[in-house]
């Protein structure tokens, strides 16, 4: 039996009553409520199906496929820089994240690996689409609990990161910039600067949010205690990400895996909080993005000179082999298992998301909650619908 | 507007319907995917600001929407419920199509579960490239939506004749009021 905190026994004890009524009550007549599969409180196509008893949750379960286009397949038929381009779409807000995973898996096949330099730049990038990611979260929150106001901070900050990733790659949303063996640009001029300036502004914009969304005595009665996910059950459901540490799970593989970035060049702490609350999912993904302005800035200062690019043949083959390589994305852990058969092409990529897991513990976290509180928990478990269906 | 249906409303007043009808335009966000975000910003953000062009992005319902925007890649699951949509729109209604998922299929013109563009369902006025489009082309397709309406003859649009979609190509399209471009 593992430790558990007081918040945590009672959501134990509130799912088992919850259990226990629905069998032992009067039947009464339910209603069955559906939300989505176009629903703004459900950031796509997501699409809940809730049994009501009263103003209370007995069942629900997730109905995904909406969003469902087919990736497995369709990288079986695309070469490997081709794959690039189709797994940006995946995880929308931070597509460059969803990249690196892939070139990293098809690199430790090929093996290669890519300069210093590259490996700098491709963890600065992945941090700015964490941000990216992260900071509209914070601003969607508000949304959805009733409080117009962050969005529109989150949206105005967001637009400097994502101007500085265009700078940098040349896409806005999807910059397909990763190449095997190395990145295909280098950084452009002034990019430095630029950084550290929008960083700065994305720390007041984190010190705002808490000032207007984490101080809020609204917003904290709507999200502390509601959703408890303890330990355990967030380990047995597979959650990864601010999900897994919010239940108070120290585990982050930037720091626990030794792979070819510069994460382990950088001095940055990992968030958990114990109470695995909403309020603790929020707060940890607030200190997250704070964390990787920190990350940012002192990977600025240390870019390693030389090319961007290792020496890799025009056309791409890949020896035959399997390998696995996982990064902790903005939503949890992305990884990507890629079988090669020595062709142009994978033969079979298997990818591995975060919000697919993390929306896998809804019907467990869903059970004998009240109804207004079905949007804070789907809120703060953050899910992105092309990551669940892919 | 037994007038309007008979396509016998005198031209004065059609001009001034029109214009009221293209600078109160209330558009019912339709996000799928990536293109959601890219709206988003669009109506959303402090920097895009739609509201300026007379666009309310804010029905409760499709049944008080004049425009939809179709953004992000409509998958086969989805389809029957954008039909459905469409259907509880009350007419005149116009359907802006955003990025090339909801045109044609896009990236994943291959997929075994992705619709290939949102006009084997519903008709498409306005077709916005790109993948995703920028907050400004979507903006571009509404003013584009919007010269059309003012250029409209009501009462075929009442009796729902001659809808030629219209694509954001350049800035000049627009001036071009109806006729459509073809997308480079």
């Amino acid at each position: 039996m593992t430790m558990l905190g007081d918040r945590q026994q009672l959501a134990y004890i509130a799912a088992q009553a919850a259990d226990a009524r629905v069998n032992v009550e009067l039947e009464t007549e339910g209603m069955t409520l559906n939300i989505g599969p176009q629903h703004p409180a459900t950031h796509g196509t997501l699409r809940i199906i809730a049994r009501l008893d009263g103003e209370q949750v007995v069942w629900a379960e997730p109905s995904a496929g909406y969003m469902h286009r087919g990736y497995e397949k369709l990288t079986e038929v695309r070469t490997y820089p081709q794959v690039t381009a189709l797994v940006n779409r995946i995880d929308w807000l931070g597509s460059f994240a969803n990249e690196v995973p892939f070139i990293l898996a098809a690199e430790k096949l090929m093996g290669v690996e890519a300069p210093a330099r590259a490996q700098h730049i491709r963890t600065i990038l992945f941090e700015l689409s964490r941000i990216a990611n992260v900071s509209l979260f914070l601003g969607d929150l508000g949304v959805q609990l009733g409080a117009v106001t962050p969005v529109f901070f989150a949206f105005r900050d967001r637009e400097y990161v994502l101007n500085l990733i265009e700078a940098a790659t040349g896409g806005r949303f999807h910059p397909n910039f990763d190449r095997i063996g190395g990145l295909k640009d280098d950084l452009p001029a002034g990019f430095i600067d630029e950084t550290r300036m929008v960083m700065k502004k994305l720390r007041t914009f984190c010190d705002q949010i808490e000032d207007l969304l984490f101080g809020n005595e609204i917003f904290q009665s709507r999200t502390r205690g509601i959703g408890v996910i303890p330990k355990d059950v967030a380990l047995q459901y597979g959650l990864s990400g601010a999900n897994l540490r919010a239940s108070g799970v120290d585990w982050d593989l930037r720091r626990d895996q030794d792979l070819p970035m510069a994460w382990n060049k950088a001095d940055w702490k990992v968030w958990t909080h114990p109470d695995g609350d909403s309020f603790a999912r929020c707060w940890v993904r607030l200190q997250e993005v704070r964390e990787s302005t920190k990350i940012v800035d002192q990977l600025l200062d240390t870019i390693p000179a030389g090319p961007v690019m290792a020496k890799v043949p025009k056309i791409i083959k890949v020896p035959e082999g399997e390998a696995w390589v996982s990064t902790e994305n903005p939503l949890g852990e992305m990884g990507y298992y890629v079988v090669s058969q020595g062709d142009q092409g994978p033969f079979r990529v298997k990818i591995r998301s975060a919000s697919f897991n993390n929306i896998s513990i809804v019907p467990w976290v869903l059970k004998g909650v009240y109804v207004p509180d079905i949007i804070t928990i789907l809120a703060s478990l953050y899910f992105i619908l092309g990551d669940i269906d892919r | 507007m037994g007038l309007v249906d008979r396509g016998r409303l005198p031209k004065p007043l059609t001009s001034l319907f029109n214009l009221g009808r293209s600078y109160s335009l209330w558009v019912y966000q339709w996000g799928l995917a990536c293109c959601a975000i890219e709206m988003g910003a669009a109506f959303g953000s402090p920097r895009y600001d739609v509201m300026r062009l007379g666009v309310i992005p804010l029905p409760a319902s499709p049944r008080q929407a004049d425009l939809v925007v179709i953004s992000g890649t409509v998958t086969d699951k989805m389809a029957p419920a954008i039909k459905r949509l469409y259907e509880q729109m009350p007419e005149p209604k116009y359907v802006i199509s955003m990025g090339s998922c909801a045109n044609c299929g896009g990236p994943y013109w291959d997929s075994y579960s992705v619709t290939k563009g949102v006009d084997q369902i519903i008709p498409v006025d306005v077709y916005v490239p790109g993948c995703p489009p920028r907050p400004e082309a979507l903006l571009e397709g509404i003013v584009l939506l919007q010269q059309r309406i003012k250029n409209e003859d009501m009462g075929a649009r009442w009796r729902g004749e001659g809808t030629k979609p219209m694509s954001v190509v350049d800035g000049e399209s627009a001036e071009k009021g109806g006729v459509p471009v073809v997308v480079n």
